[in-house]
């Protein structure tokens, strides 16, 4: 069969331009998905204005003597000692930070080096478990195990929560997070360096001491930054288990109970927006939420700087 | 080994190899690697069967052959490479300087210490290109001191055996992430032999470089060649021609029950011999170009 070619007529080709409809619709999606993007940036910038609104009637008004070097935070009484709050913050983030980086950091170098496949099958799903367990268990964890049996051999007093307790259980908390981004940052090491090293003549402890740990450093800076602010922002177990209500004596102690900043925004805030105090203590609770936010914002684009570096490397 | 040398002088009036070997101060025979009846499973997959060759000191061995063959796959039993494969097996009996390579109690970082390795693509270590060449005397104990000193001769002199000194010297303490692939590749081999290793593996080093890096890294085999015995694994027939005393050439057998391929060591033997007068038609066929 053979087949001749016809030149076609305009009217066979038809016109180029496409449906309407087809293009209607098309414009259509590119705008819903659009807002479904934009929506979460307006929300954050809602966020942050409802924040500084307050926060800025907190900055104007108060009488800047009552938020340093009191006796400690008091908001229904008119003491904002902020140093109470950071030193809390600090003290809990530095525990947390004790626990979680060896453990997390063991667990990452295990799965990302060590682990066989099936091993690592198994213990990568458990581990995501326990970054999936509410904070307020393990918030009840820390008051009630932590701190009779562990706090209480660590020289404290078992039978009430403390910073201490609280930042063990907040360091447990953030184990997972540091072992996740940890162990995709050693899995982002190409393996060629691995039999680089090994081909040297390298054990394995060295290849990952000296070759792969470095290699990732950027990413496990990101880790750690990423899993400090983690910690801070953390409300729920130093609320439960940092062993203070709503108001806290000044310490720097971790052996006492205090409060973190998401500690003292929580106790004041539970249940009703109806805060009740003296003058400015409502205002105050935004003033402590613009701070962390701040903090957290400065450690966020810290690690940001750190994951982009990992980028350029090999 | 006494069959080798038998086979050897046998083989040798009419090839002029023995010309060549008799000029040089080492007697024929010395015998690096002796492979019998080796097999690497993966799984339960026969990725090789039953080679047996042996690989002679101060002499470049190419491996030739398709893809698939095996070729990269018995270079890496030979350092015990293929250890860091949680599945692959391997059988038969390897001999290092008569010393078997699997027996129990071998370790196997002891073996690649007296064995370095360059890989088929250049992969220096993403640090200066003074800790790269360091790191094999560091982590091996082979200088006191972590910097300085002795080191830093060693450093310079692997580099100047790698033919990169003057392309380093006035940047040892910039990345060698810096350089270009054949100046990597060579910086490579600066760091393998920094360790003063007895034997050289190359898996295609030079399949990632352009014409002229190439020919830098076969120049520098030549000149490498007296202190180190190098087995090379090639995809470039010219490259074994050109550079390698004794070939190996390695085809597939595709097995016709479960579809699988299995790699086979074809014939062994002088290199000039295999690319004029092979003897088995199958290493004609690809040394020819008519398949591969």
């Amino acid at each position: 069969m053979t087949v001749t070619h016809m030149p076609h007529s305009d009217a066979e080709l038809g016109s180029l331009s496409g449906s309407p409809r087809r293009l209607r619709r098309e414009a259509i999606i590119k705008q819903v998905l659009f807002g479904a993007a934009i929506f979460s940036v307006v929300v954050s910038f809602l966020i942050v204005y409802a924040l500084l609104s307050e926060a800025w009637i907190f900055m104007r008004d108060i009488d800047w003597s009552t938020t340093w070097g009191q006796i400690g935070w008091f908001p229904r009484r008119g003491i904002y000692d902020v140093p109470t709050l950071l030193v809390a913050t600090f003290w809990v983030t530095i525990v947390a930070m004790v626990v979680a980086t060896p453990l997390g950091l063991g667990a990452a170098v295990y799965l990302a080096e060590y682990a066989r496949p099936g091993v690592r099958k198994i213990l990568k799903p458990i581990l995501e478990i326990l970054a999936g367990i509410p904070s307020v268990v393990l918030g009840f964890f820390a008051l009630l195990w932590i701190a009779p049996n562990v706090v209480a051999n660590l020289g404290g007093e078992g039978g009430r929560g403390s910073i201490l307790a609280a930042g063990i259980g907040v360091g447990i908390l953030t184990i997972p997070l540091i072992a996740s981004i940890s162990e995709d940052a050693m899995k982002a090491v190409p393996d060629a360096l691995r039999e680089a090293s090994a081909g040297m003549g390298a054990r394995k402890v060295t290849t990952v001491l000296r070759v792969v740990l470095p290699a990732a450093i950027s990413g496990l800076a990101a880790a750690m930054i990423v899993a400090v602010s983690r910690a801070m922002g953390e409300t729920m177990v130093v609320f439960m288990a940092g062993g203070a209500a709503d108001a806290a004596i000044f310490t720097s102690s971790p052996y006492d109970g205090s409060l973190t900043m998401t500690a003292a925004m929580a106790s004041l805030a539970s249940g009703t927006d109806n805060v009740v105090g003296e003058g400015l203590t409502f205002q105050s609770l935004f003033f402590v939420g613009l701070l962390l936010f701040l903090i957290t914002l400065a450690l966020n684009m810290l690690a940001n700087f750190f994951v982009r570096r990992i980028r350029e490397q090999y | 080994m006494e069959n080798v040398v038998s086979e050897q002088q046998s083989k040798s009036p009419d090839t002029g190899t023995d010309t060549r070997r008799a000029e040089g101060p080492k007697v024929e025979g010395d015998v690096v690697f002796a492979l019998s009846n080796v097999n690497v499973f993966y799984g339960a997959f026969r990725a090789v069967r039953d080679v047996n060759l042996q690989i002679h000191e101060q002499e470049i061995t190419a491996f030739i052959g398709p893809s698939g063959c095996g070729k990269t796959t018995v270079l890496r039993c030979l350092n015990r490479m293929n250890d860091l494969i949680a599945i692959a097996r391997v059988e038969g009996d390897l001999r290092y300087h008569g010393m078997d390579l699997y027996a129990n109690g071998v370790d196997a970082v002891e073996v690649r210490r007296r064995i370095g390795m360059v890989f088929q693509k250049p992969n220096p270590f993403p640090k200066s290109i003074y800790d790269n060449v360091a790191y094999g005397p560091r982590i091996t104990g082979m200088v006191k001191k972590k910097k300085g000193g002795d080191l830093d001769d060693i450093v310079e002199n692997a580099l100047r055996k790698a033919a990169i000194w003057d392309e380093a010297k006035d940047r040892l303490d910039s990345s060698a992430l810096g350089m270009s692939g054949g100046q990597q590749q060579r910086l490579c081999i600066a760091r393998a032999i920094a360790t003063n290793p007895d034997v050289l593996l190359m898996d295609e080093p030079c399949s990632a470089l352009d014409p002229i890096a190439t020919a830098h890294i076969e120049d520098l085999m030549q000149q490498i060649k007296s202190e180190y015995s190098i087995v090379i694994v090639t995809h470039n027939m010219q490259q074994a021609a050109r550079v390698s005393d004794r070939t190996a050439f390695f085809s597939v057998e595709v097995n016709p029950d479960s579809d699988t391929r299995t790699g086979v060591l074809v014939e062994y033997d002088h290199t000039d011999r295999i690319f004029s007068n092979p003897a088995d038609p199958r290493t004609e066929s690809y040394v020819t170009g008519r398949f591969g």
